[in-house]
């Protein structure tokens, strides 16, 4: 499905374009709060906070805003900061930093998709540990280039190549 | 070259990861509205980190989806109350009769109220198996429409020494790479070991892990899509610790077979 044509679904605001922006979406961005939330009870109550937004704005969605996957991104990690922050986190993004998204599947409890878990850590090990802390801080915590440089020590104008080359990797990896 | 150059800026990945700025994001909606290798571009970058996002998410109760569609006002079987005035004075009988029967209502009271907490209990558990029912109901469907393709080549994989009445059955689509396989013929695997399926290359005999039979006991259809599997000449299912081997325990081979025999 084309995002023009998800959109058109979206806009019936029925079930099945409920169900169809749930099934495509909810893993991500529930990895995304996880990520950020490690208490599972917390990051469903976020989960769920989220799509109660996503669903709500929806009609004040358009395309000039970004795509629609970025605009849902958005609110699941920002609700989940805002969570962070109400618990007395701090206002810093500093300390949320202390895990990323690969020791989600460290908890081998909490992996319960088919996903082939070797596999998962074979690409993880081929994914460069600079790239891991790249995707982890600007696309899963949604660090500005700004305080990516300076979390990591790499200048500046480089963040956006470096970040880059690491997506370019990965979908290497994922298409082969 | 110019618009290459600008790919390669990166830029594309913040404006998918959510990190630009209004005019910023509005300037690239224009731009893969006429250019469609910018728009391509997108899409795969979107797909890219949708994945792996994905990949990494744990667990997701069904719970969840259920508990969001009764926050935002979708739930099945809500059927709107019509109201007919033709037949109002059946409004007034009814108010005359509530009234007689007040008294006794009343009494009753108490009692329906404890039945609704039971029954609303009993919704409950009623859409959960009714989201269950619609998840293995996919799941059926999903192992028919393997079984029927015509793209997929059917690979039998006979018993082995270690367990010779096994079999299994691969489905195996050639072009793609995609693997299935059918372990309804195979033992449920003792605690803490696990099936792992490998898809083999002859001379010299290559195994390459494509995935372990994780939920098999939660599995009732017992049909895994596998990691996808170029140019593979064999398969084998072999009996691993939990969490999988990096090669296979050739003792443990329960069950074998070619893809060209």
């Amino acid at each position: 499905m084309t995002q023009d044509q998800l959109i058109v679904l979206i806009n019936n605001k029925d079930e099945k374009a409920f169900t169809h922006i749930y099934n495509m979406y909810s893993k991500s961005l529930f990895s995304v709060i996880s990520n950020l939330i490690r208490d599972t009870e917390e990051a469903e109550d976020v989960l769920q906070e989220s799509f109660v937004k996503i669903w709500k704005n929806i009609h004040t969605y358009d395309t000039g805003k970004g795509r629609f996957y970025t605009w849902i991104l958005n609110i699941a990690r920002n609700s989940a900061i805002d969570k962070l922050r109400s618990k007395g986190y701090g206002n810093s993004k500093k300390n949320l930093d202390a895990e990323n998204f690969v020791s989600l599947i460290e908890e081998p409890n909490k992996l319960n998709y088919k996903i082939d878990a070797i596999g998962l850590r074979e690409f993880v090990n081929k994914l460069k540990p600079k790239c891991v802390q790249l995707i982890n801080l600007l696309f899963f915590q949604g660090y500005t280039q700004q305080e990516a440089s300076d979390e990591l020590e790499i200048p500046l104008g480089t963040v956006k190549t470096q970040n880059r080359s690491c997506i370019n990797d990965l979908r290497k990896f994922l298409k082969v | 070259m110019e618009t290459n150059e600008y790919i390669d800026s990166g830029i594309l990945e913040l404006y998918v990861y959510g990190l630009l700025n209004e005019d910023e994001n509005r300037e690239i909606d224009e731009l893969a509205k006429s250019n469609a290798q910018v728009e391509k571009e997108i899409v795969e970058i979107e797909n890219a980190v949708l994945q792996l996002s994905s990949s990494f998410s744990p667990f997701l109760s069904p719970e969840n989806f259920l508990k969001i569609k009764e926050r935002i006002g979708l739930r099945h079987g809500v059927i709107p109350i019509q109201r007919k005035s033709s037949i109002s004075w059946l409004g007034w009988a009814a108010a005359v009769i509530l009234l007689l029967g007040g008294g006794y209502s009343f009494m009753e009271w108490q009692s329906a109220e404890d039945r609704a907490v039971v029954m609303e209990s009993d919704k409950n558990k009623l859409q959960e198996t009714v989201v269950d029912m619609e998840i293995r109901n996919k799941q059926t469907e999903t192992v028919l429409g393997v079984m029927r393709d015509p793209a997929n080549k059917m690979v039998a994989l006979a018993g082995q020494a270690a367990s010779p009445t096994s079999a299994a059955k691969v489905f195996y689509n050639q072009k793609s790479g995609a693997v299935y396989v059918d372990a309804s013929g195979l033992p449920e695997p003792p605690k803490g070991m696990v099936y792992q399926v490998w898809a083999l290359k002859m001379n010299p005999l290559t195994p390459t892990s494509i995935g372990l039979m994780d939920n098999f006991n939660t599995d009732k259809l017992r049909m895994f899509a596998m990691d996808a599997a170029s140019g593979a000449e064999g398969f084998g299912i072999t009996l691993e610790p939990a969490g999988g081997s990096k090669s296979p325990t050739m003792e443990q081979l329960y069950t074998l077979g070619l893809v060209n025999s």
